[in-house]
């Protein structure tokens, strides 16, 4: 059972992390616009015109 | 209403107040889709002194961070119009405090949860340890445990219940956040105290997942609650912000706070008007839509009342200001919707009325059941623990989230029907009627005139009426120029004020106008409430009629209510003509004429009398005493003076559809309402019993709490779909109806 002195903090932790996680997520107003973050991800403004002439890149 | 704009030629420059490299925020007309962000963001990306310009799509809202000297609202405007939106400048940033407590709330919800997931696992292990093998030394270090993990949990996330709590004890009343506390706080301490004496039971599991979700419903409530303040705010931004003011000779520009009433001021084609007044000098057409949901122009002239917040579309107008402009009516809708956001939603209503009986009961059965395990001979330790018991199963976890779940989704579909609610208990009240009474002009029919007898006329004389007449801004000529809604004016058209136009094609006069510019005797009008202008291509001759007419699908609505069983009525204060016209057309049998305010009263106190509910839809402003009898009223917003509004509900736009929806999703809304009750008093019946006679074990407590919470939200997430899939239906069936 001593096992548990290691594996129990270890968990705990791990969810904390996640709390945190989200507790910044919250901060940073990443839940402000739920709409429009569904239709952000589609853009393609981020890649460099690099990117575009060789797309090749991105289907290795 | 704000979805339906684009392209409008204007925007008004607002004053410069942010310093340089500040955030701005902008209501956005126009936006309809993630395309319009795209555009919106990529345009504004190349304009100098833009740092970042990012838009908000769930509400209409677009914030740049501007580094540049010129000023922001100017320049972003000016970007936004050539892109063909509208962009307003958020005067202030009076939902910040209702955001920040949103998001403590949903930092409570988050550290609740997580405590609540830690702790279970912690939990499940010993009560599957208990069945089996577990020693108690760990079964104490697994209790230590979860206290650690709920002490500081509950100290951070039970603050929004707790300091209710002593708010309201400290003004002596009861809430519902009283016995909330009051459980989870005995919770904790018995676990506390069971945990220092090696018990087997601790209820940290059961104090954690009762605050998480009792949390849930609170944060939905506050979202609900946002979501109509920010649309509020965006119709409020609609306002002018500096105005023209005509001194004798000269014009100054002054803020529109500083207007009085009766004074003159200048408003330039493409301006909104600063403040509710009268037109003394000008004519041409101007966008009510933010009133009446009408987009197209509509013309007026000297003498024609204004309205703040609508805006000039051609016309140069010289407008005596007739009040304040915090009493304007974009103050007033905004104060108007602010007021039905503010108001104890019906479920607030319903919770302190369950907490002032709720809060004894609890309390009472607890203290029973101390009593009756002494009597019966049970120790101390086993009596309290028993009673605090009692008080931990019968905290309200699926109460508070039973109407509240509902409300939400019902709230936000009245919302999104164009439904403005003003009285708390709209839905209740609204769900009880039988009996319906319309008054006649502005609600059955619109506000606006418009030609009656089209039918009677051939299509092709009728388009050229209307291009013939949309050279003119004579109300009576737009009435015939909206009969084809794309009408080009002919090229050359010769107005003659006060008697008609006309113009001359393939060598063919025509003429629009009196019955004597078109040379030809006059027709008697059907009734005295129709205008008649003569229309004259060559020797062709026809009449128009224009007058009231009744709302697109007045007809359909009436029709649906009779066959859901209604009992419908009229009463009017119209000559009894129109008023059995109307009552013909829609099929009404019942109907009155020529009522006085104080006859409509009567009739409805009549209809009282006989143990009919009778909801009201009547205009706001003359109907005002018999919108205040009836049971429930609900009023079309037109130009009407919203001050004067004593509706429990209003609607915007040209359809009656909104009464039919609101009484739909009243009738929805209270049945799953009444379903969740049911479901949660089943669970306080079962469980109440089970913990008088000492059988709830924290993995009992644990089952039953979450089991009930979960059914009745799944409960009211049926009814958002369901109230979905009904709205899409309904406007469906509209679009049918209104193309057929």
């Amino acid at each position: 059972m001593n096992v548990l002195v290691i594996l129990v903090p270890a968990a705990l932790s791990l969810g904390l992390l996640g709390l945190m996680a989200f507790l910044w997520s919250v901060k940073s107003g990443q839940y402000e616009d739920l709409d429009g973050a569904a239709y952000r991800v589609l853009r393609d403004d981020d890649l460099q015109a690099a990117d575009c002439q060789n797309p090749d890149k991105y289907s290795k | 209403m704000l979805r339906s704009v684009t392209h409008e030629p204007a925007l008004l420059p607002g004053p410069e107040i942010a310093p340089q490299s500040s955030e701005r925020n902008f209501a956005v007309e126009g936006i309809t889709c993630a395309a319009c962000v795209q555009a919106i963001e990529e345009g504004l990306a190349g304009v100098p002194g833009i740092v970042n310009a990012r838009v908000n799509l769930s509400t209409h809202r677009l914030s740049v961070r501007w580094d540049g000297r010129d000023n922001a609202a100017t320049v972003v405007g000016e970007k936004l119009k050539k892109l063909g939106y509208r962009a307003h400048p958020l005067r202030k940033v009076a939902d910040h405090d209702d955001q920040q407590y949103a998001q403590w709330l949903l930092r409570c919800l988050a550290v609740s949860g997580f405590a609540a997931m830690n702790v279970m696992l912690l939990s499940v292990s010993v009560w599957s340890g208990n069945v089996s093998d577990i020693t108690s030394e760990t079964r104490d270090f697994f209790h230590w445990l979860s206290a650690l993990i709920v002490l500081p949990a509950v100290a951070y996330a039970g603050q929004p219940f707790f300091r209710s709590a002593l708010g309201a004890l400290a003004a002596k009343r009861v809430n519902m956040d009283v016995p909330i506390s009051l459980g989870i706080v005995l919770a904790i301490g018995l676990s506390l105290y069971e945990t220092a004496t090696h018990g087997i039971h601790a209820y940290f599991d059961s104090a954690i997942m009762l605050l998480f979700f009792l949390l849930t419903g609170r944060y939905l409530e506050q979202i609900t609650r946002q979501r109509m303040r920010n649309a509020a705010h965006n119709i409020s931004s609609l306002r002018a912000t500096m105005a023209t003011r005509i001194e004798g000779k000269h014009l100054s520009p002054v803020e529109v706070e500083t207007l009085r009433p009766g004074d003159l001021v200048l408003v330039r084609p493409g301006e909104r008007f600063p403040a509710d007044g009268v037109i003394v000098e000008g004519e041409g057409s101007i966008d009510e839509s933010i009133a009446t949901g009408e987009t197209a122009g509509i013309a007026v002239r000297e003498g024609r009342s204004v309205l703040a917040g609508t805006m000039s579309l051609d016309g140069s107008f010289r407008v005596r200001v007739r009040s304040l402009a915090r009493n304007s009516f974009v103050e007033n809708l905004e104060r108007l919707i602010d007021t039905a956001v503010n108001a104890r939603l019906p479920y607030m209503q319903l919770a302190i009325r369950a907490a002032r009986s709720y809060a004894p009961v609890v309390h009472t059965a607890a203290l029973l059941t101390l009593a009756g395990w002494l009597l019966a001979g049970a120790g101390w330790h086993s009596a309290i623990v028993t009673a605090i018991a009692v008080l931990i199963i019968t905290c309200p976890c699926a109460l508070a989230l039973a109407v509240p779940t509902v409300q939400v989704v019902a709230m936000g579909e009245m919302f999104r029907q164009k439904i403005i609610v003003n009285s708390a208990d709209l839905a209740e009240r609204l769900a009880d009627v039988d009996t319906i009474v319309f008054d006649k002009t502005g609600t059955l029919t619109l506000p606006q005139s418009a030609v009656c007898n089209a039918d009677e006329v051939a299509p092709g004389l009728r388009k050229l009426a209307a291009r013939l007449g949309a050279g003119s801004r004579h109300p009576l000529a737009s009435a015939i120029s909206a009969l084809d809604s794309g009408a080009e004016p002919f090229p050359k058209i010769v107005e003659e004020p006060g008697r008609g136009v006309r113009t001359t094609r393939n060598g063919v006069e025509l003429r629009l106008g009196s019955a004597a510019f078109c040379g030809t005797d006059a027709e008697q009008a059907p009734n005295e409430n129709v205008s008649s202008i003569v229309f004259r291509a060559g020797d062709q001759i026809v009449t128009f009629h224009v007058g009231q007419r009744l709302r697109p699908d007045a007809k359909r609505v009436t029709e649906a209510l009779r066959n859901r069983g209604y009992n419908l009525m009229i009463l009017s204060g119209d000559r009894s003509g129109p008023v059995e016209a109307a009552a013909d057309e829609l099929g009404i049998s019942d109907w009155h004429a020529q009522c006085e305010p104080a006859g409509k009263i009567a009739a409805l106190e009549r209809l009282r009398k006989q143990g009919r509910r009778v909801l009201m839809v009547g205009d706001g402003l003359n109907d005002a005493p018999a919108l205040a009898a009836a049971h429930v009223s609900i009023s079309p917003i037109g130009a009407a003076d919203l001050t004067q509004a004593q509706a429990d509900g209003m609607f915007l736009g040209e359809q009656l559809a909104p009464v039919a929806d609101a009484i739909e999703i009243a009738l929805q809304a209270k049945a799953v309402m009444r379903q969740n009750l049911g479901l949660a008093i089943i669970y306080n019946v079962i469980a109440i019993p089970l913990a008088v006679f000492g059988h709830v074990t924290p993995l009992v407590a644990a089952a039953a709490m979450s089991g009930s919470s979960i059914l009745v939200s799944l409960n009211a997430l049926r009814a958002k779909w369901w109230l979905h899939e009904t709205a899409a239906t309904k406007a469906n069936a509209t679009k049918e109806a209104l193309a057929t």
